[in-house]
């Protein structure tokens, strides 16, 4: 366990010491920063417009139509800057060579990947705390439910073990960084897409592609919706890619 | 200490190491010679569970690398030849890091890695950054990660590739007094280096065992003889001298003048090991009235050994 909180400290250390976490968090709060905005500007003039109709009034919802499009917009952005975070993870170690002595010190390849993973999601969270003032923002103007913006949180958090995990495994196939990151942003997207085509499918096809569809398990979740079949899917597919990514470490040593 | 049984290592349709097989003693330096290419790194990695051999066995101080790779890497110290640092933490933290990676005590840690940096030599630089250290302060980095955790076992692959004269002369002192109870298993390319550090050598070629012995009976099975070196100066006729050196005993070839200047003759002879022949040369030349200024054994460097070796190897295939 100590080698295990030892990489995570360092990891952690690695990225607050570069430029790509403060470049990732900035880049991350502006994008977030400007959806909140531009979805509050269009709520707030929404609501303006049908003050007037008080049959209408009753079906805005700030739940619904605020926080809903705008949790689904905040993953939109996972998609790209995950793999940006992860890409280094395992590339830039095999590529210095600090890989090589850190697979002879007495640790398991388990601890080394799980440490990987831990440091990158704690990195994510600490990004995602500060997306935090929006709802601060919103609790100070305006009256909203607090379990739907909670239940949001678990699925971003979910989604973002998800595609830390999937960045992992790319970072351990190459030792080349952007290939890294393609390859993460690649099968991300996948999993965002693969969904698409399941209305117009039948069968087996059809259960497979919803059961892996990511947007299938975060929609419930951004409505308020925590089902435990959802923080199953997330949990095994990211241990899904970590087991992948132990397989990758194991087969290297096999080819050198 | 190690014992590695026919060790195989094949790369798809080449092999990288055929069936080697060694015992390492505690305490003893084993070096690792051959050509680039020759599967020293390899063997290497290997023998620190880096990389998976295709058949074999490592075990070291008794445990196998592969059933128990925990306990027999707690065993090893390992000197990777690009010696890998990460460049934002200060020698200090690296060490720190190190020291943690390997589990020892936080009480133990202060301690172990001040008598470590005295050792290595790297009070000056603690506090630096390890991306901003010279080559050689990089190796003594990389042999005091080594270090940490006191293994019995130390592997370092090229340990002083890449450095300039000094830093070689101060890594290779360092290797030397690290010694003594480890055991410690080095690699190479420079000849001078195996044949000075270590107490046997193994000579790899195309990832086959050659030859292993110490550097001095390598020396004598390979060649047989001594080579001696005669500086005399004097008035009296060279000839007279080189017939005097004939039928020496003990010499297997007739003497060879190799070099006049200002009266200074240097003369090489051969000698077998077996007989010293010195004495008698210096009592003939000196009755054959010249001045005797020097009579020394010229070492054969490993190098030619290695060369012919390597090459005999060759014709053989």
């Amino acid at each position: 366990m100590k080698a295990f909180w030892t990489i995570v400290r360092r990891d952690l250390t690695g990225y607050f010491l570069s430029p790509v976490f403060y470049a990732l968090g900035t880049v991350f709060l502006l994008l977030t920063g400007l959806l909140f905005f531009s979805n509050l500007l269009v709520y707030t003039e929404i609501s303006f417009s049908i003050m007037q109709n008080p049959y209408f009034s009753q079906m805005l919802n700030l739940s619904a139509d605020f926080i809903r499009p705008l949790a689904a917009q905040f993953a939109v952005i996972f998609l790209f800057i995950i793999p940006a975070l992860t890409m280094r993870s395992f590339a830039e170690e095999r590529r210095s060579g600090t890989l090589e002595l850190m697979l002879t010190y007495p640790v398991s390849d388990t601890q080394v990947i799980l440490a990987k993973f831990c440091s990158s999601f704690l990195t994510m969270c600490l990004i995602l705390t500060m997306t935090l003032v929006y709802p601060v923002l919103l609790f100070t103007w305006g009256t909203p439910e607090i379990a739907p913006i909670a239940s949001a949180y678990v699925g971003l958090m979910c989604m973002a073990a998800q595609f830390i995990a999937i960045g992992i495994f790319a970072s351990s196939v190459t030792d080349n960084q952007i290939v890294s990151a393609l390859v993460a942003f690649g099968l991300n997207l996948v999993f965002w897409m693969i969904g698409w085509a399941s209305p117009s499918s039948h069968g087996t096809i059809h259960d497979l592609m919803r059961f892996l569809s990511i947007i299938e398990h975060y929609e419930p979740m951004i409505k308020g919706i925590l089902k435990i079949t959802d923080l199953l899917y997330f949990l095994s597919v990211s241990c899904f890619f970590l087991f992948l990514t132990g397989q990758v470490l194991e087969s290297k040593k096999w080819r050198g | 200490m190690i014992q590695v049984e026919d060790l195989t290592k094949r790369y798809g349709v080449t092999t990288a190491v055929r069936n080697l097989s060694f015992h390492v003693k505690r305490g003893e330096i084993l070096g690792f010679l051959g050509p680039n290419g020759a599967g020293k790194t390899t063997c290497i990695r290997i023998l620190t569970g880096y990389v998976t051999p295709s058949s074999g066995s490592v075990r070291v101080a008794g445990v196998d690398i592969r059933t128990d790779p925990l306990k027999a890497r707690r065993r090893i110290g390992y000197l990777p030849e690009s010696v890998p640092v990460y460049p934002e933490m200060t020698v200090r933290e690296y060490l720190r890091f190190v020291a943690d990676m390997k589990a020892i005590d936080r009480t133990e840690r202060t301690r172990h890695i001040n008598q470590i940096t005295g050792q290595c030599g790297l009070m000056d630089v603690s506090g630096k950054l390890c991306g901003h250290l010279s080559k050689g302060y990089r190796q003594r980095l990389g042999l005091a990660q080594a270090l940490i955790g006191d293994p019995d076992v130390l592997i370092l692959d090229e340990p002083t590739s890449g450095l300039d004269p000094r830093q070689i002369i101060e890594i290779r002192g360092l290797i030397r007094s690290l010694g003594g109870d480890r055991t410690v298993i080095l690699s190479s390319h420079i000849l001078p280096e195996v044949s000075q550090l270590c107490h046997r050598v193994i000579i790899l070629n195309k990832g086959q065992l050659i030859a292993v012995d110490t550097p001095d009976n390598l020396d004598k099975s390979i060649t047989g003889q001594n080579i001696i070196i005669l500086q005399v100066s004097g008035s009296a006729s060279i000839d007279d001298l080189m017939i005097a050196l004939t039928d020496l005993p003990g010499t297997t070839q007739q003497p060879q003048i190799v070099e006049r200047k200002n009266h200074m003759v240097t003369v090489r002879l051969w000698s077998d090991v077996a007989v010293d022949s010195r004495p008698e040369i210096a009592r003939r030349v000196v009755t054959g009235g010249w001045n005797l200024h020097g009579l020394m054994v010229e070492t054969q460097s490993l190098e030619e050994i290695f060369i012919k070796l390597v090459t005999e190897e060759t014709e053989v295939a």
